[in-house]
């Protein structure tokens, strides 16, 4: 076995140097559930569903860089059991209502659901109060939805550098704020050609006046699941 | 403004009887009763609960979500809502006139609906009364002896149903809370497959509609006495008109009619329906009682659905139905029939023109067509008005300049029906109620009567005769003199 090595439920997985375990497994097929992680980003480490056992211990896998010889439990039914109660989590800590949702088919956290074998949200709904921002003119801010992995901050950050979002609060207070005076997504520059308009995995940033002009059957998740999906995007 | 048994002029020196069905879903409804000593009938009312959370919940929401979210209103005719909220939004993204596409493929939608919920109303929740008497052993009075007794009947109901169903997936992309309509069009066509698919069985569903019709006919007019007096009362009445006069199920203008059929009004915009239409607000009651503005609370009270559209029309523009059409309204001599029973009749005319109008559009090539949407100037107001298989239903919505929702006014059909399912009530009340016990023929009948009408208040998850209710009989301080339940297994019992 070659230095640069690590072993997935038992496949030998070859790493490049600066690897995270996420990207060696991506790049091997090996697909590992994950929400807040996008390739194009720096990873963030929020969601924890991608959360694998290295050594023995519990760890994010898009964000421990691969070492060698490490020994990585992935897909077990314990990991998985703890990503569906992860993914319940999510669901009942927002405001998701999938049937009426327009990101509904193309929903990254209702697609996890079903990978995952969520069957009902199991905890107490939250209903938490949170705010919809529809003062810019293409581009609707419905936190209702939002489950902080903070997609958006990185994106605005890091490609459109306009940093048009935040992050306030802590705990169950936490949520996404908007760089301007008002602290409205009207007063900023984000325009809806940018990179953070289009990154969010659920339905919390929306393209305005386009919603359910997919039909039901063409969405993408309506044939494939998410990891059909995520190893389609990473070339696999 | 009160009506005859409305209010007693002195309720605290009577006997109060309440009839509630307890059930969960839908709407709910009460019924109380107040009688004297002498067990005279002075008060009968329906109460119905009405779900109005919806109009506050949707505010701040994006008028493009609507037609999808409003489908939760609605267990049994989803596709109403979504279609008649779409028409309002239409008018919001400025789309003065669909493509032909767009527009046939939502009335195929629509006259898809129409044929499962006539379906549904007409063999799962009428029938068992009808066929086998409104005093059957209730254990009898079911869909699964219908079954039994009438194997071909039933198979035809279920598969008039599952059609209707198969339609609305086609075109709205799922059987329950699609997404088809979309302001300004339709997001999908249907496919030459998916027509064909289709076209394989429109000609049964033509032909047994057909059968259904004159069933409904044949119980109708097998006991033409009991069944015209049942219920019995007259009212103006109210619906969409196409320009020509034809019976339009899914757009047109407002047409209304008094008792003995003399306009008063017609081809009225609907978006100026708040001009003719008011609401009134009773204290008893939590749902208000819409009326005819001109003709005043008294006298300006009317009925919709089925029965007030055959009426009211001049003509259908499918052969078959229209040929019922002429049979039917023959019986009126010359006068609108009012006999609530007779909805029955009217609605299989009408799910034959669904039938009819489905197998035309499946030929029609322009429901394979691409171009599915239009937009033009954003207005901050929309009204969208269609003919929902119960009744009239409005939806009228404000936005403001995010887009944002800021007002919704929904009227839907049970609404419309306020008064009239009332009427109905009392008038069974009086013809039925025999002395101040609670029987069980009394609550049959006046389950009876409101189904007449609205298959959701006698609660379409409950199946015919299992209809939970409470019939509490109540003196002048509210002590129970007697209670009779009826479960949601259709048992009977006494609880004092
Ligand atoms: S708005 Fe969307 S992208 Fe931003 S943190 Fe919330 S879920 Fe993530
Ligand atoms: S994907 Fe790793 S923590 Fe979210």
């Amino acid at each position: 076995m070659s230095d640069n090595t690590i072993t997935i439920d038992g496949q030998a997985v070859p790493f490049a140097p600066g690897q995270t375990i996420m990207e060696a497994a991506m790049a091997a097929g090996v697909y590992i559930p994950h929400l807040c992680h996008n390739p194009e980003f720096t990873p963030h480490g929020s969601c924890k569903l991608c959360t694998v056992t290295v050594n023995g211990r519990n760890a994010a896998s898009c964000t421990m860089p691969a070492a060698p010889g490490m020994v990585v439990q992935n897909d077990t039914e314990e990991l998985n059991a703890n990503r569906r109660a992860l993914t319940q989590m999510l669901f009942v800590e927002g405001n998701h209502v999938c049937p009426f949702c327009e990101k509904s088919g193309n929903c990254q956290l209702q697609a996890m659901g079903y990978f995952l074998g969520m069957m009902d949200p199991h905890y107490d709904q939250f209903y938490p109060p949170r705010d919809v921002d529809a003062s810019h003119p293409d581009i609707l801010l419905d936190l209702n939805r939002c489950i902080l992995c903070e997609l958006c901050v990185r994106a605005s950050r890091d490609v459109d550098g306009k940093n048009v979002f935040g992050v306030t609060g802590r705990g169950p207070h936490t949520r996404i704020t908007v760089n301007s005076a008002s602290g409205r997504l009207g007063d900023t520059d984000m325009a809806v050609t940018d990179r953070a308009a289009d990154v969010c995995p659920v339905g919390a940033i929306l393209k305005k006046r386009h919603g359910f002009e997919v039909p039901i059957g063409q969405r993408t998740y309506d044939h494939k699941t998410i990891k059909d999906v995520h190893m389609e995007e990473a070339g696999k | 403004m009160t009506f005859e048994l409305e209010t007693a002029k002195e309720p605290e020196k009577l006997k109060r009887v309440v009839i509630e069905p307890v059930s969960r879903v839908e709407g709910h409804g009460k019924v109380t009763i107040l009688l004297d000593d002498e067990d005279r009938v002075h008060q009968v009312r329906l109460h119905i609960v009405e779900f109005r959370g919806f109009e506050r919940f949707i505010q701040g929401r994006p008028y493009w979500e609507v037609p999808v979210m409003v489908q939760r209103l609605c267990g049994i005719c989803p596709v109403s809502h979504h279609l008649v909220a779409a028409k309002a939004m239409d008018v919001i993204v400025g789309a003065k006139q669909l493509t032909p596409t767009a527009e046939k493929l939502r009335r195929l939608m629509h006259y898809g609906q129409m044929l499962q919920s006539h379906a549904l109303h007409f063999f799962h929740l009428a029938s068992p009364d009808l066929l086998f008497g409104f005093d059957s052993d209730i254990a009898k009075r079911n869909i699964v002896a219908v079954v039994e007794a009438y194997p071909e009947i039933a198979k035809q109901g279920v598969l008039l149903r599952k059609f209707g169903q198969e339609v609305i997936r086609l075109t709205a992309g799922k059987r329950v809370h699609g997404t088809g309509a979309i302001p300004g069009g339709m997001n999908k066509n249907l496919s030459r497959e998916e027509r064909e698919i289709l076209l394989k069985d429109i000609y049964h569903m033509v032909a047994w509609s057909r059968d259904a019709v004159h069933l409904a006919k044949k119980l109708y007019t097998d006991d033409m006495e009991r069944n015209t007096q049942f219920g019995y009362f007259r009212s103006n009445m109210l619906g969409l008109i196409r320009a020509d006069g034809a019976l339009d199920l899914y757009h047109g203008g407002l047409r209304a009619r008094t008792e003995t059929g003399e306009t008063i009004f017609d081809h009225v915009d609907y978006s100026h329906y708040s001009d003719y239409i008011n609401e009134e607000v009773k204290s008893w009651s939590y749902m208000k009682f819409p009326f005819i503005i001109s003709k005043g609370t008294q006298d300006g009270w009317y009925k919709v659905g089925p029965l007030a559209r055959i009426n009211n029309c001049d003509f259908i523009d499918t052969p078959l139905a229209e040929t019922e059409r002429r049979d039917f309204v023959a019986y009126g001599h010359g006068f609108p029939i009012h006999s609530p029973l007779a909805y029955h009749w009217a609605r299989m005319i009408e799910m034959l023109h669904a039938a009819e109008t489905i197998k035309d559009l499946l030929h029609d090539d322009d429901v394979s067509g691409n171009d599915l949407m239009v937009k033009g100037e954003k207005a901050l107001e929309g009204v969208g008005v269609l003919e929902a298989p119960r009744g009239t239903l409005f939806h009228h919505y404000r936005i403001d300049e995010n887009d944002q929702v800021t007002m919704a006014n929904l009227i839907v059909s049970t609404t419309s029906n306020n008064h009239a399912m009332n009427e109905a009530v009392r008038q069974v009340a009086k013809q039925y109620l025999d002395g101040h016990t609670v029987t069980e023929p009394l609550l049959n009948h006046i389950e009876v009567a409101i189904r007449a009408f609205d298959p959701c208040l006698s609660c379409a998850t409950h199946a015919v005769g299992k209809m939970p209710l409470m019939v509490e009989i109540l003196d002048a301080e509210g002590r129970a003199l007697d209670r009779v339940y009826k479960d949601g297994a259709g048992e009977v019992g006494c609880a004092v």
